[in-house]
């Protein structure tokens, strides 16, 4: 080590410095013996570096408890809880999940309902009271998933091992016993939920469900595909071909004939899709809520169902798997409070990509335009401060330019120019995928032309003139030294239109997301992309789910998930971004000299 | 700088005091009577001279005497300035570079350009020395390759780099970087070589290389280097100008210049009183 060498007596405090910039691994003892003592940062001409410190630690702190906040419950959603059982003061039973307790003040009615010793205690604790939420699930039963139960009102806590819980495909979950269930037409009374013959009359009655549904939306979707298709055609002739021509003579014949061979086609598939239906409805399962109520409903309705109280970690860890692979790759259901998400992940991804598809040319020729080959004058000066300002401008803003201009003007000239026999129903002449991607695209162009024109400028003079005076034209210049070493200035600026473009809900909900469109923007039909299609997006989801639904304590833990997911997705999408301008940063790297 | 040098210029120097007629093949480069403006400012004054085919000519005089504006002339690379205005004429091969509907490409196609430092493109040594072919539009792998060979042992560049032509040209030290925009320039077989300070962002071995490279070049291409290194104008041209404040005060070959100036401020200049 070259830095040891020096003589600590010889050698001055900026020697020191300089050692260590110089990449010295072990301060000298000075230096060591430099950092214990106090500094007075007054003397060290800083004095306001607790001011900067301290502005940087809030962020830090503000920002790690958000995602902290994000990841824990986003985390934690899908893992099994266990089951209370308590019993009431007044002798009645509540079965749920404890999701949270908190301390309340307690009303002066029911407080005078109360026994004075209660009362007393209350009075103590200066009118207030703890208080628990159980989530009851029940909603077919009690009208309500979540129920507040006080401390006071509380007798016993216990979790009974039998005590289940149903994820089922309508009414949200279910909290009760397993009574018994049918099968080829005798009851079966359970007394083990994790039994085999229960398990597998589950798997075999689930399957059949997801049967009948491929079947309906599937398969009987695409006979109504080709059947639309066919009276669109038929309508287009009829637009294009007088009345009694050839032309529409023939086009009416082949419809009929087509209309007759898809009729067939539909009814010996709902005539499929019945039968099995017969027998999912006739294999029931008896669920028992702890009141004794009791709820019948057909078996491969029950999404998933588990003992809470009588998991092992193992088991645990696979409800908690399959929750999220459900999460991941399958459509919401329940008014979006369960289920998948794949369309809004599916949505968010293709809107972004699209996005920048379209942000980066037009943002980078109108800063290549703007910096090199425009006059610098104060045209240019005052369309540059109208581009930064038109970053500031408030989103919604920008949603209705895009409801207005996108896709009533412009996508109903194509809807009356292309589709008119579709009308009056609009097939662009709406909100869509590639209207969103438009108007996003121009909310996020001002940050793409101020950073590919910072990136152009950046690039040396000397360059430029090399190149000028090898004898190639200003173009090729651009296009072979400017743009490739302006690239990675160019992807920082997408990289950041991408995060905003990512991240925005507000226009969205005018030009095309929606609350359910669980047909993808891409599929099995020719053209294969509808970029037409409305959409459904993880932002817009969040909102939904949060605040638009029947009950958003419901909704709360997939608001997390869905938060969760989305500042993950955006994580991934950025640090590709950073990948790849950090790969072309590190080619143009290197010294001038 | 004296005061007294600035106070009537026009009275002090009339055009170009002491020109000596060259001896060459031929005049080369034709500068006739060539004034510029940047804006309302004048930076050359009736610069009038005829730099010889095949022979190198140092362009020598203090900071900001014009020299470098007068190089780049040559090549119309000052047209990239804004409030550009120029009168006189410059011609090269008996061809006005300034004439209206001139082709800039072209011209700049017959003169190769070195600059003060090194520039080489961040692309591998190979594309750097093919880049003129290419903006030709040269596709031929062959023509390229032998293109690319003949300019880097040109440049004294070949043994150096030949392993490694696929290497980024970033990485190259300071004097092979600017052997390589050697190489860049002489690539596109220009018939004039433009040199603006090509040594000064060098140190004293690479500058040696470069100023063998130039007599190497001397008789191949007409040379025109700009320089703040009196010896190295003595050492490396046949022709010397001194400028002074925008115009040429003396001009005739390098002996004598540096031996028996006839102009008292050329006298000065080289002998370190001023500059």
């Amino acid at each position: 080590m070259a830095m040891d060498a020096i003589p600590s007596e010889t050698a001055s405090p900026g020697r020191d410095r300089t050692a260590l910039l110089r990449g010295g691994t072990r301060p000298s003892p000075r230096l060591l013996e430099r950092k214990t003592r106090l500094i007075d940062l007054k003397a060290e001409g800083q004095p306001n570096l607790w001011l900067l410190g301290g502005a940087l630690s809030i962020a830090i702190v503000m920002i790690l408890s958000l995602v902290l906040l994000v990841l824990w419950n986003g985390l934690a959603t899908f893992w099994p809880k266990p089951i209370a059982v308590v019993t009431l003061t007044d002798g009645s039973l509540v079965a749920g999940e404890p999701s949270r307790t908190a301390t309340f003040r307690v009303g002066q009615e029911v407080l005078a309902t109360l026994p004075p010793e209660t009362q007393a205690e209350i009075a103590a604790n200066g009118g207030y009271a703890n208080r628990t939420l159980y989530r009851t699930g029940n909603f077919d039963l009690y009208g309500d998933d979540f129920r507040w139960v006080a401390d006071f009102q509380t007798r016993a806590k216990e979790f009974p091992r039998d005590m289940v819980l149903f994820e089922r495909q309508e009414w949200g979950v279910f909290v009760g016993r397993l009574a018994s269930f049918v099968r080829d037409g005798r009851t079966v009374t359970v007394t083990d939920p994790w039994a085999d013959e229960v398990r597998q009359a589950h798997r075999i009655a689930r399957d059949r469900f997801l049967q009948i549904r491929t079947i309906q939306r599937v398969e009987i979707g695409e006979v109504n595909h080709y059947l639309e298709s066919e009276r669109l055609r038929l309508r287009k002739a009829a637009l294009r071909y007088p009345e009694g021509s050839r032309e529409l003579e023939a086009a009416r014949a082949r419809f009929v004939e087509r209309e007759a061979f898809y009729q067939r086609r539909f009814e010996e598939l709902s005539a499929r899709a019945q039968a099995l239906m017969r027998e999912h409805e006739a294999e029931t399962v008896t669920l028992v809520e702890i009141g004794g109520r009791e709820r019948v409903q057909p078996l491969g309705t029950i999404v998933r169902f588990y003992p809470a109280n009588d998991v092992n970690f193992l088991q645990k860890l696979g409800i908690y798997g399959s929750r999220w692979l459900e999460f991941l790759t399958d459509e919401p259901r329940e008014a979006n409070t369960e289920g998948g998400i794949l369309p809004a992940l599916f949505g968010t991804v293709a809107l972004t990509l699209l996005l920048v598809v379209f942000v980066t040319p037009f943002g980078v020729i109108t800063a290549i335009y703007l910096r090199e080959y425009a006059k610098q004058g104060k045209l240019v000066s005052a369309v540059r401060v109208s581009v930064n300002n038109l970053a500031g401008v408030p989103s919604i803003v920008y949603g209705v330019f895009g409801v207005g201009f996108f896709a009533y003007t412009v996508g109903g000239s194509i809807d009356a120019l292309f589709y008119p026999e579709k009308l009056p129903s609009p097939t662009f002449g709406t909100g869509g995928l590639l209207w969103a991607a438009l108007t996003l695209a121009l909310l996020t162009v001002p940050v793409v032309i101020v950073a590919s024109e910072e990136a152009l400028a950046a690039v040396p003079r000397s360059m430029r003139e090399g190149s000028l005076a090898c004898g190639a034209s200003k173009w090729q210049t651009i296009r072979y030294i400017v743009l490739p070493r302006a690239l990675p200035g160019i992807m920082t600026g997408v990289i950041l239109a991408m995060a905003r473009g990512a991240g925005e809900v507000a226009p969205l909900m005018l030009v095309g997301v929606v609350k359910l469109a669980p047909e993808l923007p891409i599929d099995g039909f020719f053209p294969f992309i509808h970029l037409e299609r409305s959409f459904m997006h993880l932002g817009f989801h969040i909102f939904d789910v949060g605040f638009q639904s029947r009950n958003s304590e419901a909704g709360k833990p997939m608001v997390y998930t869905t938060t969760l997911l989305l500042i993950f997705l955006i994580l991934v999408m950025n640090l590709t971004a950073i990948t790849i301008r950090n790969r072309l940063k590190r080619k143009f790297a290197g010294s001038q000299f | 700088m004296p005061d007294t040098m600035l106070a009537s210029p026009a009275e002090e120097f009339p055009p170009t005091e002491y020109h000596v007629r060259v001896g060459g093949r031929g005049a080369a480069v034709e500068i006739t009577h060539f004034n510029l403006w940047y804006g309302t400012k004048q930076a050359l004054f009736d610069n009038t001279l005829s730099i010889q085919a095949g022979l190198v000519t140092a362009l020598i005089g203090p900071s900001g005497c014009g020299k470098s504006t007068l190089l780049r002339s040559l090549n119309r690379m000052n047209d990239l300035i804004d409030g550009l205005r120029i009168s006189g004429t410059i011609k090269v091969q008996g061809e006005d570079i300034y004439a209206p509907g001139a082709d800039v490409i072209a011209i700049r196609k017959r003169m190769g350009m070195v600059f003060q430092k090194p520039n080489p493109f961040p692309m591998s040594i190979f594309e750097n020395v093919a880049y003129p072919l290419r903006v030709d539009g040269v596709r031929d792998k062959a023509v390229l390759q032998e293109t690319v060979e003949r300019s880097l042992r040109g440049a004294a560049l070949w043994d150096e780099v030949k392993d490694r032509l696929g290497d980024n040209a970033l990485g190259l030290s300071g004097g092979q970087q600017q052997r390589l925009c050697i190489a860049r320039a002489i690539a596109g077989s220009p018939e004039v070589l433009l040199m603006d300070e090509p040594c000064s962002a060098l140190d004293p071995i690479a500058t040696a290389k470069i100023e063998e490279l130039i007599d190497e070049l001397r008789g191949q291409f007409t040379i025109v280097i700009v320089t703040h290194n009196m010896q190295q104008a003595a050492r490396v041209s046949d022709n010397t100008a001194f400028m002074y404040l925008g115009r040429l005060v003396e001009y005739g070959d390098t002996d004598t210049i540096f031996t028996k100036p006839k102009s008292p401020r050329t006298q000065d200049y080289i002998t370190g009183r001023f500059g």
